[in-house]
């Protein structure tokens, strides 16, 4: 373990969004002249969600009985991750797969609507809603819902589904848990605890539950929608994003002798928390800001949430370290995605150095088109309610 | 003789120089390792909510520390914070200035249910239809963000992270069962790289609720034998029949050994090996012939550079149920061979239930203490032994016993399988 710390290389990218499904995909729609969203405005009024297109999962999901056992943030996860696991060429059989180490950034919580309104309904003409609430779960709810909502059985599914059996960790804790995922699988690749790793997260924003729980904390945008970066004081607020988005990092000789295509390096993944008192929070931020990276050739992907005050912190900041970069909110385009934020980000930034494409704004006010195609690439993100990162790639050829 | 700071493949070893303890039994690791060695049950009658209709009326809930109406946050961080506070106070730092990582298993956590049916019950809605569309409406007109901090999974490493002064950003998991084992792992991987010279890993979870209790119920998880709550949880019995939700915190301070001499402090044990494999067979069962688990033990002896002879004594995952208990002995003696007759293994569970995702770390922190102290805790009510299991389980009492290595299992729903061997400190 004291050897010289190695490369850490992306060797397969495998990301579904609002956007569809693939890398090309987006990478097609992030560089139209005028990149624009897909959202869902109506069925979720007055929020604006990045709904998903329609999916053939028997794709990546072959067997019916395992779908049925999963709800969409599994299905989107171990979808995603089987396209990773594909586009790395990592063959489909238990010996390969079985080496792999697994760390998965996970929300849960899967509801059964009807069964949650049923109990409501059925308590308010109660005096004993304790007793309802024992009657109606214990006859309404389907025993397999439980394994569809528990954190670690995404993971669970992808070891079942994929194969990948290596180890399995679930980290969990919104954008904080996709910040360590990488800061954690990268730090275990660099020192030799670990040759290849499947990373990623999902996160499905269908779910009326989940904005329920955002809005209590009055954290979604209720406005008309913009842009990320355009949302003002006020009017600001998160347009949540269903998002697969998953990796494989690897070491260099791992990747060699199998002769795997090489995205890009992972240089560093950074993180931090702390009190958001304004000059703390900028500070901290500032501090994770890798130095020497500037230049045109630099792409500052911002995981921005929509909230204003954070953007304003982390735009300036940003201005600062990197006068030069270019630079595009992700989010405006993807809907934010918490757990899975920094994983699609990452992802994004592995297909635009290898690719050599560009993303274009979508809001040129407030972001910077790129000059060239990027060799450096820098993921950013502020959680909604704490934790900062940033992740650094570097192109390889 | 200097004693060598590095192990069999050149990395650090690492001491354990802080423990801390909740569970059913009581708060400290004092009061519950003399409970524990005891054959103390701290099963008992549920009393946090109306068990009307429920097929299991028992649990190991930790009562003593909150009131009935707290959240399952507030509870997990109670417990985390009095455990994380006592190992690193015992590892002599300050507990508001720790001053290095937090790695924390923690339950996975969502709206409770007295939320939803207050909100219900509020105006502003113009929708009368009971549902979330309606809750939504209700939310625009009565935003909460305390509510919302009883749904964030990331809430107790936030304020644990404060509270403790440890630094960067906490690392909140989920492995199920296998949770408090996973985050001791990530503790040793850290201070292993040389990232730190220290880390407190803990493993909390306070969520015992209707709902949780129901879900374990309808997998026919749970044992059902509720007429002498303190008789429920039979590990390795052939009447087994489920295991015993249960709740508590275990906390353990990690700590390079060559950091934990020169500071002088006492160490209570070591942490040798880590082990872990998932099992693709099946959400909540494990592969028929065990081969993930019998991986997960063997990768964890290895790693800490010994022999299944080596192992004095197991700290069993243990849960009651047919099925692990069975797998379990399995797997041990496949790996163990004719060594498993002569090596005790006992079930903390039998005594402090099941606490899911602080199982780990609270076993761990009892394992340490076996080797400190020279005693083994019992597994009690073992009255019926299954035939199909002949382990050595330390029936019902106490036992001296001089051991140098501990195997700790756990195995947890979605195929999760961790092991760690401890060492002792001399």
């Amino acid at each position: 373990m004291s050897q010289t710390p190695r490369d850490v290389l992306v060797t397969g990218i495998g990301l579904v969004s609002s956007l569809g499904e693939g890398l090309d995909v987006h990478l097609a729609r992030f560089g139209e002249t005028e990149p624009k969203p897909s959202i869902e405005r109506e069925d979720y009024a007055p929020y604006s969600v990045h709904t998903l297109p329609e999916i053939d999962w028997s794709k990546q999901i072959a067997k019916r009985g395992d779908l049925r056992q999963m709800e969409l943030w599994q299905r989107l996860g171990t979808y995603a991750a089987g396209l990773a696991l594909e586009d790395a060429g990592i063959p489909f059989d238990e010996d390969a797969r079985s080496t792999i180490d697994m760390v998965v950034a996970a929300g849960g919580g899967e509801r059964d609507p009807a069964v949650d309104a049923l109990v409501m309904e059925r308590a308010r003409r109660s005096n004993a809603p304790e007793t309802v609430i024992n009657e109606t779960l214990s006859t309404e709810l389907r025993p397999t819902l439980f394994l569809a909502q528990l954190s670690n059985l995404l993971a669970g599914n992808i070891s079942i589904v994929q194969k990948v059996t290596g180890s399995s960790r679930t980290f969990m804790g919104e954008e904080a848990a996709g910040m360590s995922a990488f800061y954690s699988t990268r730090s275990r690749i660099a020192s030799g605890q670990s040759e290849i790793a499947l990373v990623g997260s999902s996160f499905s924003a269908e779910r009326r539950d989940l904005l329920l729980n955002f809005d209590l904390a009055e954290l979604l945008l209720k406005e008309e929608w913009s842009p990320v970066l355009s949302r003002k004081p006020g009017a600001d607020g998160i347009a949540i994003g269903s998002v697969g988005a998953f990796l494989v990092l690897e070491s260099p000789e791992h990747a060699q002798k199998r002769g795997a295509k090489v995205y890009a390096k992972l240089l560093s993944a950074k993180a931090d928390r702390g009190r958001r008192e304004p000059q703390a929070f900028a500070d901290r931020f500032r501090s994770l800001l890798p130095e020497g990276m500037d230049g045109e050739d630099l792409l500052v992907l911002s995981g921005a949430s929509g909230l204003a005050d954070h953007a304003k912190i982390e735009t300036e900041a940003l201005d600062a370290a990197y006068p030069k970069a270019a630079r595009i909110a992700y989010g405006s385009l993807m809907g934010h995605s918490f757990e899975a934020h920094m994983p699609a980000g990452v992802a994004l930034a592995a297909g635009l150095l290898a690719s050599g494409r560009t993303a274009r704004p979508s809001d040129p006010a407030n972001e910077r088109a790129q000059a060239q195609p990027a060799r450096r690439a820098l993921v950013t993100a502020i959680g909604h309610l704490h934790a900062e990162g940033v992740c650094a790639l570097e192109a390889v050829s | 003789m200097t004693t060598p700071m590095r192990d069999h493949l050149g990395r650090s070893i690492i001491a354990v120089t802080g423990l801390g303890v909740v569970s059913a039994l009581g708060r400290g690791v004092e009061e519950n390792w003399a409970k524990l060695t005891s054959g103390v049950s701290g099963i008992h009658r549920i009393e946090r909510f109306d068990t009307e209709g429920l097929r299991t009326t028992i649990c190991g809930s930790v009562d003593f520390m909150t009131d009935r109406e707290t959240s399952a946050v507030d509870l997990s961080y109670a417990m985390a914070e009095a455990a994380g506070s006592e190992a690193v106070t015992m590892a002599g730092f300050s507990d508001t200035d720790f001053g290095g990582p937090l790695f924390l298993a923690a339950p996975p956590v969502e709206m409770e249910w007295r939320s939803r049916l207050a909100l219900d019950a509020m105006d502003g809605a113009e929708r009368e239809e009971a549902g979330y569309e309606r809750l939504l409406e209700i939310a625009r007109k009565h935003p909460d963000r305390s509510i919302y901090h009883t749904t964030q999974c990331s809430r107790v490493s936030e304020m644990l992270a404060d509270r403790l002064g440890t630094r960067g950003l906490p690392i909140t998991l989920s492995t199920a069962c296998a949770s408090g084992a996973s985050a001791i792992q990530l503790g040793v991987e850290a201070i292993r790289r040389g990232e730190t010279t220290r880390a407190v890993c803990i493993g909390t979870d306070g969520s015992i609720s209707q709902e949780s209790l129901i879900r374990f119920s309808l997998l026919s998880a749970l044992s059902t034998a509720n007429e002498d709550p303190t008789k429920a949880s039979k590990p390795f019995s052939k009447d087994r029949d489920g295991f015993v939700m249960a709740e508590g915190a275990g906390a353990l301070v990690l700590e390079s050994l060559e950091s934990a001499l020169a500071r002088g402090v006492t160490v209570h044990g070591l942490i040798l090996g880590c082990g872990e494999r998932a099992d693709d067979f099946h959400r909540t069962r494990s592969k028929p012939d065990g081969s993930p688990i019998i991986a997960t033990i063997r990768a964890g002896i290895e790693d800490a550079g010994l022999t299944p002879q080596d192992i004095g004594y197991i700290n069993a995952h243990g849960t009651s149920t047919p099925e692990n208990d069975r797998m379990e002995a399995t797997g041990l003696a496949a790996v163990f061979g004719d060594a498993l007759a002569t090596t005790p293994i006992s079930s903390n569970k039998s005594m402090i239930g099941h606490t899911l995702t602080a199982a780990g770390a609270i076993e761990a922190v009892f394992s340490i203490l076996s080797l400190r102290e020279g005693i083994l805790p019992p597994t009690i009510n073992y009255d019926v032994p299954d035939p199909k299991i002949e382990l050595d389980v330390v029936p019902n009492e106490a036992r001296k016993a001089d051991i140098r290595a501990v195997l700790s299992n756990s195995f947890g729903f979605g195929g999760q399988n961790a092991c760690l061997v401890f060492g002792r400190a001399t």
